[in-house]
């Protein structure tokens, strides 16, 4: 029996009434046609005139009742292929109970941001407003982040990690669980660690024997992703830095900003437009024609922000991080916005927390001001949109690590927490009134810090 | 294992109640719209395929009916039930049209009411029935904790006196559950429910609406003068327990607040839908990977609604998965309601601008659907009530603090 499927036509009009609203890519399956036929019949008076319209329900009934039955087996079999054709694509993508909707982290994720919600609480938050002022990490909390393991957390164990599988969720809850002490740290504490993951993931043999024993051993080295440049309505897939072939290497022209820890850092990967693809380059900080230079921003100033100039920077070929054609640089920005998105999760989530304090004990008219709609409605929104900004992260990270399509996911979670997460940045300073302006509290500097979202590309992954 | 996808084994049904939104719904979306008040005689024909199956088992709470909280312990697995597949099937069946899925025989909210109060003698007793939700008086609208309707026990019957208003299918109906109070004196936890039964000489439906939207849905103005039922015909308990308070009546809040915030997310999705394609039509793509602000402010503004929109869609299925699994879901409850709500508006009204006097005309349904979504922000709790619980919740206020 042939397949019937019956794909709808728009007329190149567009507004025909009697398409009923369906877009182009709509098509009926073969129950969709059952079923139009049986609206036909049930809107004919034709049944009512000669007295059959029960009967014909009742018909319809059993026949629903043994033909649906047939869909329902169909339809778990095509799933399961769909499911084959899927994996694969990683060799570490995540295993385990797929495809039940579930908000539980597993009990290796829970431990780990126990583990770092301790670290947040008790070493990064008594360190944050000092390490913003000072434009710079304290060696001790960075040691402290160390001991727990942030720059090995995206490897694999046979690279000398700590994770069984792909880490993108596992990532996410910690960066999170970390914005929840601060931002900036959070950024500086994570830089050396995402490129680390990016060497394991997209990087050669000889590239991972060469970097990754480093990030392992004791001292980790300070390392930077550079993607952002200091461009109006900059697109990160299209950088104006550039990569040109000269011998059997590449010759590297262009400015990085907003590069974490640029000052100290013994290792860049790059973004550089090759033959018209976006590409990354691992760049030693030895290398001839490299500038460093501080650059001060608005906020995430414990990660000691800096300015990269690359004048005539030589590269040999083995440089070259992962494919020449765009796909991996796609990725890594994907994975990068993921990062931002779930430290937006967790500075709002510290905004959400010290207002829902402040707002019960501070008195006006004699009575707490939560107790007033205007004050307490503001509250609710924060709350909401945070959980928001937090599922639609969790939901781009969890397919990440399963090794799926995220290009979707990732946007509208980072255009959400991008706004949203501003919003809330916003909010707890005006919750505050005057005392929110000043640095006796931390909501300004959490302002400043979540104006950071949707700009910075690239200084972190997960 | 955190997970945030359509679960499989719901995605069958999700399949299904699409084709029935699109070739049964969908075709007579207009002409409902048109002509309010007129008994959309296609859904008997939707409803008895909808009994089928249910009893082909290949459909686990395909509608209103399906949110009571089963008993039971299996504890340790995470499970994708009852209450996850009637968000998802409501959305779809929201997509095809909300007026439509509002005037399902045998679906109504007070099928809802009945799942989550009523004892088993009663679930069993009411099975089948087609029973519509009178809570609302034309003095007490949002502060139903006040409704002044009286139930005063004489004999073995409860006999009902006061005006209902916004009775969502109580014409058609074979039975509307009325909240009526036993002592106005008690506050609350006086509030019962009432099942009266269709014909029942007490009750009268003196008019119905003509409404902004959601017009194939009837809504009714219903009287009670001396309406005499039978004692047994109280869902729940009859006892007056000042400490569980209004707690009995409002779980049914719990339960139904995701399935509204499902018709939002549903409706929304139609209009994102449509619009999606007359504006790749009229050359305009949706970049994911592109920064907005790079892309034209039609896409710019697609990505924000697309994004509101998930995030509704996201909060419904945590608050209903919650459900499934025993969790207390109020907070939740209310914060999928209150997003979906204001997204609903803001995308159905958002595609109608970009889509020009397309979209404003009665053509395309576009216009329709920005019409039906308002009553989403305002039935089973407005936008500002939701606010409230959630704002009470966090911040653990009591409704005499925050008023």
């Amino acid at each position: 029996m042939s397949l019937i499927t019956d794909t709808f036509k728009r007329g190149s009009m567009g507004g025909s009434g009697d398409r009923h609203g369906l877009a182009s890519g709509e098509s009926r399956d073969p129950i969709g046609l059952a079923i139009a036929g049986l609206n036909k019949l049930a809107q004919s008076d034709l049944i009512d005139r000669v007295g059959l319209r029960r009967q014909t329900e009742r018909l319809v009934f059993t026949a629903t009742r043994s033909g649906f039955r047939t869909a329902t087996v169909a339809g778990r079999q095509f799933g399961k292929v769909q499911r084959r054709s899927a994996a694969g694509q990683r060799p570490v993508a995540t295993s385990g109970p797929r495809g039940v909707f579930d908000l539980t982290p597993t009990e290796d994720e829970q431990m780990l941001v126990d583990v770092v919600t301790d670290y947040a609480t008790e070493v990064v938050r008594p360190a944050a407003a000092d390490a913003d002022e000072a434009c710079a990490a304290p060696d001790a909390v960075l040691a402290a982040g160390q001991e727990i393991g942030l720059p090995i957390l995206g490897l694999p164990e046979s690279l000398g990690g700590i994770s069984e599988e792909r880490s993108a969720m596992a990532g996410a809850l910690v960066a999170e669980a970390l914005a929840r002490g601060d931002m900036g740290l959070a950024v500086a504490a994570l830089a050396p660690g995402s490129v680390a993951t990016a060497i394991g993931l997209w990087g050669t043999a000889s590239q991972q024997e060469t970097y990754l024993p480093a990030f392992t051993g004791e001292d980790a080295p300070v390392a930077a992703l550079a993607l952002t440049e200091p461009t109006v309505l900059f697109d990160v897939l299209s950088p104006a830095t550039t990569a040109t072939r000269d011998g059997d290497g590449f010759v590297l022209e262009g400015v990085k900003t907003a590069v974490v820890r640029g000052a100290e850092a013994e290792l860049f990967v790059v973004g550089a437009q090759l033959d018209g693809s976006p590409t990354l380059f691992l760049v030693e900080s030895g290398t001839e024609g490299l500038t460093v230079e501080g650059d001060p921003s608005m906020g995430v100033r414990a990660a000691s922000l800096a300015r990269l100039e690359l004048t005539g920077v030589r590269v040999p070929a083995e440089a070259v991080l992962g494919t020449t054609d765009g796909a991996t640089y796609a990725e890594c920005v994907r994975l990068s916005r993921l990062a931002w998105c779930a430290l937006a999760v967790g500075t709002g989530q510290a905004v959400l927390d010290y207002v829902t304090g402040y707002v019960n004990e501070r008195e006006a008219f004699g009575e707490p001001i939560s107790h007033r709609q205007a004050v307490a409605f503001m509250v609710a929104d924060i709350a909401i949109e945070l959980q928001s900004m937090r599922l639609l992260t969790y939901k781009a990270a969890s397919r990440a690590a399963a090794g799926k399509d995220f290009a979707r996911e990732v946007a509208l979670a980072r255009q959400l927490c991008a706004s949203k997460g501003m919003k809330i940045g916003l909010d707890g300073v005006q919750l505050l009134g005057g005392h929110g302006f000043v640095k006796e509290h931390p909501v300004e500097r959490w302002y400043r810090d979540l104006r950071a979202v949707g700009i910075m590309e690239g200084s972190v992954l997960v | 294992m955190i997970n945030l996808e359509t679960p499989k084994k719901h995605r069958v049904l999700v399949d299904q109640a699409h084709q029935v939104a699109m070739n049964m719904l969908r075709p007579i979306s207009r002409k409902y719209d048109r002509a309010e008040h007129e008994y959309p005689k296609e859904l008997d024909m939707l409803a008895a395929m909808i009994d089928g199956l249910s009893e082909s088992g290949s459909s686990e709470g395909a509608g209103a009916a399906g949110v009571r909280r089963e008993e039971g312990t299996d504890e340790g697995t995470v499970k994708n039930g009852a209450n996850l597949a009637s968000v998802l099937s409501i959305a779809e069946m929201c997509w095809g049209d909300t007026g439509l899925l509002l005037s399902m025989p045998r679906q109504g909210l007070g099928n809802s009411a009945i799942a989550s109060v009523a004892n088993e003698e009663q679930l069993e007793r009411f099975a089948g029935t087609w029973a519509a939700m009178a809570i609302t008086e034309p003095g007490t609208g949002s502060d139903s904790a006040s409704i002044s309707t009286t139930a005063r026990l004489d004999g073995d019957e409860y006999v009902l006196n006061g005006e209902k208003i916004y009775v969502t299918s109580g014409d058609r109906a074979d039975s509307v559950v009325v909240w009526a109070t036993l002592d106005k004196s008690l506050g609350r936890a006086a509030i019962k429910s009432f099942l009266v039964r269709k014909g029942n000489p007490g009750m009268k439906v003196e008019r119905l609406e003509h409404k902004l939207g959601i017009r194939a849905s009837d809504t009714a103005a219903i009287t009670f003068t001396d309406c005499r039922v039978p004692a047994e015909d109280l869902l729940g308990s009859p006892e007056i327990d000042v400490k569980q308070g209004f707690a009995g009546a409002m779980a049914t809040f719990d339960n139904t607040r995701p399935l509204v915030a499902a018709m939002a997310v549903g409706c929304a999705r139609a209009s994102l839908d449509l619009t999606r394609d007359l504006l790749a039509q009229a050359g305009i793509e949706v970049d994911y990977d592109r920064p907005a602000q790079v892309q034209s402010a039609a896409a710019a503004k697609f990505l924000q609604m697309e994004a509101d929109w998930e995030a509704a869609q996201l909060l419904t299925m945590q608050a209903a998965w919650m459900a499934d699994n025993r969790k207390p879901n109020s907070l939740e409850a209310s914060m999928a309601k209150a997003k979906a709500g204001r997204v609903g508006s803001d995308i159905t009204l958002s595609c109608v601008e970009l889509a020009g006097s397309i979209g404003y005309s009665e053509t395309e349904l576009l216009e329709k659907w920005s019409r039906d979504s308002k009553i989403l922000d305002i039935f089973e709790g407005t936008q500002q009530i939701q606010l409230l619980i959630v704002a009470r919740r966090l911040l653990g206020l009591t409704s005499a603090e925050l008023r």
